[in-house]
Formats: structure tokens, sequence, C-alpha cells
């Protein structure tokens, strides 16, 4: 229970860190890296909640695909000009509040259902170390269940390669 | 503090939304807008995977496979529009692309 109590706080304040820098540094690729961080942190908040398949995905997907992704493209634009310009854009103060009213919002939302749902009682913890079945009830339910939406979604994941193609492509005069 | 109960990953996820809708909001740079919403959808995430726990039900984990779907298309949509208005505008900058603008 310890050991659970203090990954959650270790993890958790990798990602918090690691979000803070993402929306805060100046060069694009030290935020990419930090955003890199905060992912490997939700990937250890799964580890801990006993959901071993998604962390593995988050890996795997969030890290090794769409962060790629996101550092190849950092590459086609100049990071040398892009470190001097202005990070924020004008409107910043006003953001913050309308943030600050949305974390207002949240925040009686949760203290309020914490203890109306039963939400401030631990969920049962599975036991660190201990592999669980969880790929094999995931995988159970994703291609029982929700056969349809996961094929719906792989036309969408091909879709969304077509359009970014298309859209990337050079359009030369015909 | 201890022990770790469900309401401490909801206001983990709380917070790390309200982080990146700053982001969103604030930052000029269109690549770190789009890392911004990445945050927004990995706390949509750890919600759904902590009521997944909370409440025993693996339906919550198989909905954070869709979401990491549709943000692995959203990614691929946006840097591919990015790219094109990068080599059309010259520019990465969100304030700067105000063609559109009445």
């Amino acid at each position: 229970m310890l050991l659970d109590s203090l990954l959650f706080y270790a993890f958790a304040a990798l990602v918090l860190l690691g979000a803070v820098l993402t929306i805060t540094l100046r060069n694009v690729v030290h935020c990419a890296v930090w955003l890199i961080a905060t992912l490997l942190g939700v990937a250890g908040l799964y580890l801990v909640q006993g959901a071993e398949f998604l962390a593995g995905v988050q890996v795997i997907v969030y890290i090794g695909g769409i962060m790629v992704l996101y550092l190849f493209v950092i590459m086609l634009v100049p990071i040398n000009e892009e470190v001097r310009q202005r990070r924020f854009a004008q409107q910043k103060w006003l953001a913050v509040i309308a943030a600050a009213v949305l974390a207002t919002q949240l925040g009686i939302l949760v203290s309020r259902g914490a203890g109306a749902f039963g939400l401030s009682a631990a969920g049962p913890a599975p036991e660190i170390g201990n592999i669980t079945q969880n790929s094999q009830e995931v995988g159970y339910v994703l291609f029982s269940e929700y056969l349809l939406a996961f094929e719906l979604a792989s036309i969408l994941l091909l879709v969304a390669i077509v359009g970014a193609v298309v859209m990337s492509k050079v359009r030369t005069e015909s | 503090m201890f022990p770790v109960t469900t309401a401490h990953y909801l206001i983990l996820s709380t917070t790390l939304l309200v982080i990146g809708t700053i982001g969103v909001l604030t930052r000029r740079n269109l690549l770190v807008i789009l890392m911004s919403i990445e945050l927004i959808l990995n706390a949509v995430n750890i919600n759904l995977v902590a009521f997944s726990n909370h409440l025993q039900n693996v339906n919550g984990q198989v909905f954070v496979i869709f979401v990491i779907t549709a943000a692995a298309a959203e990614v691929a949509v946006g840097l591919g529009i990015l790219i094109a208005l990068f080599r059309n505008k010259e520019t990465v900058h969100a304030d700067e692309v105000d063609i559109l603008r009445w």
C-alpha cells in the first residue's frame, strides 16, 4: 500500500512537472522532450492501477509513434529563429483567468463528488509485481463488445493517413 | 495523503487538463498548441483508467484505446495542416494566421 502511494506521487510529480515545462519552455524540442516525460509518467500511472496493456500502448503509440512524428515536423521548421520570438499570445492573462475559472469549477465538482460517490475510498489496488490478466480482459471486450467501434477506428486512421498525405503533398500546377 | 484514492487521480487529471488548457490558449506556436491538446487527452485518459479501476470494469480501458486512436489521427492531420501552412505562409504562429478573420 505504501509502495503504491509512493509510486503514485512520484509519477504524478513527473506528469505535472513535465506538463508545466511543456507549455512554458521556449525551445520546441525541449517542449517535446518534456511531453515525452509526461507521457511516460502517465504510462506509469496506468501500471500503478493495473492497466498493463494500456501502459504498453501508451509507450508504443504515443512515445514511439506520435512523438516521433512531432519531432520530425519540428525539424522541418526553423528552430533557431523561433527561440527569439515571443512565446505567449497577447491574450495570455485573459486565458489564465479563464483557465482559473475552469479549475475552480472542476475543483468544486471533484470535492463534492469525492464524498458523494465514494471516490474518497481507495479502489482495489492490484498487487505490484503480480501480472494480472488485464491484456486478456481488454482484448476480449475490445473484440466482442466493441468490434464495430474497433473497425470504425481503423477506418478513421486510414482516412487520417490519406488526409495527412494529401495535406502535406506539394501541389504542382498541371 | 495515504492511501491513494480515486479522488487523487481525479485531482491530478483536473490539474493536467487545466495546464493543457492554459497551453492551448496562451502559446503562439502551433506545435506547442498541438502538444497541449495531447496533455488534455491524457488527462481524460487518466480519468477513464481511474474510474475503470474504481468500478472494476474494463470498459473504461477500452475507451482509452479509442481516445489514443483519435489522438493519433488528430496529430497526423494536424501536422499535415501545419506543414501545408508553413509551406504557404512561412509561419507556425497561431496569431499570424488571420486570413479568415473578418
